[in-house]
This record gives C-alpha cells, structure tokens and sequence, in this order.
C-alpha cells in the first residue's frame, strides 16, 4: 500500500510497503520513484549503468564520479544521466 | 617537399582526416570505416543515456579511447549555456579536456551561430578546454576564434551533411593564410574528390562524417578519403602548375617529319 508521507517530515516523500519511503525525481526527462536515502551510485546501480561510463548531471551540477556514492537521491531532484554516443 | 608534422594544441597527429562516428548503420560498420579511415581523432556526442534500452549503446563499448582520440562535440547546441553544459559534461567523462565546439544558428542550413560561437570559445578557454571551433568560411570570426585562443579553427566547406563540397575554395584559403592556428576544414565534403580539392587549398586537415557513413560502402569511402586526404596534401606541397585557358603541347613542336629543317 502506498501513501502520501506528508506526516513523516519530507513533504512530497512516500511511504512504500513496511515504511520504506519513496522520492519522486526526474531522471532523464522522465518521472520516476526511488527510495528515499539512495545514492547516486545505488541509483546507477539499480539501473545496471557502469558509473565510469556515464557523466551524472544532478539539479544542473555535474557530479564528479568520487561524489556519486556521497550524493543522496532527494525528492524533487533532476538527474541526467549522460555518455559518449556517434555524432559528428 | 616534406610534409611538417600535424600539431594541436600540443598533441601530434600523423592522419589529417579527422571523422565522426555518427549515422552509420551499426557500430560493426562504424569501427570498421574508422580503421580504414586511419583517422587518430574522432568525434563523439554527448547524450542521455537510454534508460529503455538493455543493451548498453555508450560508444565506448565500441570505441577503444587509448586508440582514439576521442574529441566530444557540442552538437545539437543553439545556445551558448547548452555548449557550454555540453563541453563540461563531455570534460567530465574524463578522456581529455577538448572540445568541439559547435553552436548552431539556424535549423535548416546548421550553419554557426558565430557571435555565441565566439562567446562560448572565450569561455571554454578560461575554463581550461582546449577548443577546435566549428565556424563558418567567414575570416573574421576565424581571426577572432584564434584571438580567443582556439587551438584549431574549423571552417566548413559547405552545410553540416550536404555533401556539396568546397563552396568557397577563396575563402578557405585566405583562411589559411592568414591564421596561425591549425586549420581543419569541417562538413560539407561529399565524396573523394571534395576531400582532395579541400586539402589542395593547403588547409591542415578534414573532419567528416556523413560523406563516409552515408556512403554505400562506408570502409570502401572511408578508404577513398583517406587516400584522396593524402593525394590532396601531396598535390599542395608539391605545388600545382599554372593553369591557364590555352593548350601548350607536351611534347616539342621541332623534329616533325616533312618539314623543312632550318
């Protein structure tokens, strides 16, 4: 069951299942919900991306690959996630 | 007349074809027109991952960047914020501090947007970017990409993927002769010919993509321009005779028979 958390303290955080909180972000242009408390590098992790083969752009600051494990996922955030593709 | 050796901002090329990795019809193909190109320094762009797809499509799984130069490009910008985030995202990958900076002005002929080209060389530059400038054939805005401390300055031959070839050969060459800055001629070449008319101008190198991966047979043409990159710089330092719009027998006029000698 899933519930707006406003009672908890975060405003717009979501408690998920046995109290596990969710935040709402924008990953790539998309929403999208991940746990409350993740880091970055949990973040790419979960999506099976190789941090030394995308550059982290978070709310418009880049993130230096050292930085992704100390960077937490907040409600709200903007991340893009970035490489190397064919170009001209 | 030997050839000096190909310098950018400190860094020697041998090959002075310099290609993109963009449009092809597979990454097979494309690492396979690369090599036969014998280009060292190649293009890339900076894009979102995609989240959707499970293979991974990032052009390093493709692309060995102790191989390559590896030079990310500001494509698709038409702001100078967009290049500059584009620059520094490309920085942070952290294969090298250069760039390709392009900053489109207009949707239907891509040509540059000169005065936010400028703005963003300058910069790029104090942010410690080494950067090869994508620009018109205008020697004003070259001059004044070298003023900004561009390491190369990048005139187009024609618009990005048109295939026309040099538009304005005059131009290209007052280019050339007036900067200091290497000078690379970029977009616009089509097929062999263009690569080689485009080196006879005695410009310091080519960058393409479209006329390779475009091409029927990409390693076949990636082949051709490599070769025709060569014969065009060749032509150059050799030194083209005098053209001129009346026939001058090749071989000599005396010794023909039934004529009377004197």
């Amino acid at each position: 069951m899933t519930t707006t958390g406003h009672g908890d303290g975060e405003a717009g955080a979501t408690v998920v299942g046995r109290g596990r909180r969710e935040v709402s972000i924008m990953l790539n242009g998309r929403p999208r919900s991940v746990e409350a408390g993740m880091s970055v590098r949990a973040l790419l992790r979960q999506l099976k991306l190789d941090p030394g083969m995308v550059v982290v752009e978070h709310n418009r600051r880049i993130l230096a690959r050292g930085a992704l494990s100390g960077t937490e996922v907040g409600e709200g955030d903007r991340i893009e996630l970035v490489h190397f593709v064919g170009g001209g | 007349m030997k050839d000096s050796s190909f310098v950018i901002g400190g860094h020697s090329f041998v090959s002075r074809l310099i290609v993109g990795t963009g449009k092809y019809r597979s990454n097979g193909e494309m690492v396979a027109a690369i090599r036969a190109s014998r280009a060292e320094m190649v293009t890339v762009a900076v894009r979102r991952v995609d989240l959707d797809r499970s293979r991974e499509e990032g052009i390093l799984h493709h692309l060995d960047p102790s191989r390559y130069f590896l030079l990310p490009n500001t494509a698709g910008c038409y702001t100078v914020a967009d290049a500059l985030r584009y620059a520094r995202l490309g920085r942070a990958a952290g294969l090298n501090d250069w760039v390709k900076l392009e900053v489109i002005g207009d949707e239907r002929t891509l040509l540059p947007d000169t005065a936010a080209t400028l703005e963003a060389a300058v910069e790029l530059v104090a942010d410690g970017f080494k950067v090869m400038a994508y620009t018109n054939d205008d020697l004003i805005t070259a001059m004044r990409l070298e003023d900004a401390g561009c390491v190369a300055v990048m005139p187009l031959a024609s618009p990005i993927g048109s295939g026309l070839g040099v538009v304005n050969p005059y131009y290209i060459r007052e280019i050339k002769r007036r900067l200091s800055v290497p000078i690379i001629v970029d977009a616009g070449v089509g097929t062999a010919s263009d690569a080689c008319v485009t080196m006879e101008q005695g410009v310091d190198g080519v960058l393409m993509n479209t006329a390779i991966a475009a091409a029927d047979d990409p390693v076949g043409m990636a082949r051709a321009m490599e070769l025709s990159v060569r014969a065009g710089r060749e032509a150059y330092l050799a030194g083209r005779m005098q053209s001129r719009e009346i026939a001058v027998p090749s071989s000599p006029a005396a010794g023909m028979l039934d004529r009377e000698s004197t």
